[in-house]
């Protein structure tokens, strides 16, 4: 268990020094950074990359943005393995729905708990 | 380089490199530094959080990713509503931003900010504008990416 810590700490801290390096090195703005970050993630679990990170280093992998992209091809991998080609649209959000559902529902209960500053 | 400068005045080339002299370098390591510990930190929250779903809720180390990242949000709600997040920001820059916490604060900072122009217009209008670029690109590539993989399985190249 601590071991699963520690390469959670290591490979998630490592991700972000990535995207910090895409912030200052390259002059990418956030936006531009996150929109790359989450397209390497869709392509790396494409070429099967990402799964074995996962395993190795739990939420490290999965809490970064890269992993919303991960879990989009699989979502639609897995549902293509079912239904051929259609899947790849109806499964889409199949693994991801939590994310996106947690993201709306708190987004538009803070706007009604909270009051913009300043 | 030199064809943008073509367009110019040596006035205005003569001020490009003033300003460059006088911008501020970024400190690249103090912030990857910081980048590594902030977003390190709050990955080992998140295996924290996937410890607590595995063994009270019964879900496997592949299933509790989702709870984990809902959870996840919801606390980055709280943070964001306090105001801790933007300072949080601040210091740990990327290490903030690339956690799926950076993406709740994304939607919900911009719901809170434009709760003034009102529930419809305001909130549900503006609530994607920055988090809005990562879902398409996202699931654009996403779609790509299977779309490819489903092909050639069906053609039996893999």
């Amino acid at each position: 268990m601590l071991p699963m810590f520690f390469w959670a700490f290591v490979i998630g801290g490592l991700i972000c020094v990535f995207g910090q390096i895409l912030f200052d090195v390259f002059k990418l703005t956030p936006g531009h950074t996150l929109s790359l970050l989450v397209v390497l993630g869709a392509v790396l679990d494409g070429i099967g990359l990402y799964e074995p990170l996962a395993d190795f280093a739990g939420a490290g992998a999965t809490i970064p943005i890269t992993s919303f992209g991960n879990s989009l091809v699989h979502g639609a991998l897995q549902e293509a393995d079912q239904h051929g080609l259609v899947g790849v649209l109806t499964g889409m959000f199949e693994v991801t729905s939590s994310g996106i559902s947690a993201a709306i529902i708190f987004g538009f209960i803070g706007a009604l708990i909270f009051k913009p500053k300043g | 380089m030199s064809k943008k400068n073509s367009n110019k005045t040596p006035e205005q080339q003569q001020y490009e490199q003033l300003e460059q002299k006088h911008e501020l370098q970024r400190p690249v390591l103090k912030n990857c530094i910081r980048a590594f510990w902030v977003g390190g930190l709050i990955c080992a929250v998140g295996q924290a959080i996937t410890y607590f779903y595995i063994y009270f809720f019964n879900f496997t180390e592949q299933t509790a990713g989702n709870p984990t990242v809902a959870t996840m949000i919801f606390l980055s709600m709280l943070l964001t509503g306090f105001g801790v997040y933007d300072r949080l920001g601040q210091f740990g820059g990327a290490g903030s931003a690339v956690p799926v916490t950076g993406f709740g604060n994304a939607v919900i900072s911009a719901a809170i900010e434009h709760r003034t122009e009102g529930f419809v217009l305001g909130v549900g209008g503006n609530m994607f504008k920055l988090a809005g670029a990562v879902i398409l690109f996202g699931v654009f590539s996403a779609f790509v990416v299977a779309l490819i993989k489903t092909l050639l399985g069906i053609w039996g190249v893999i």
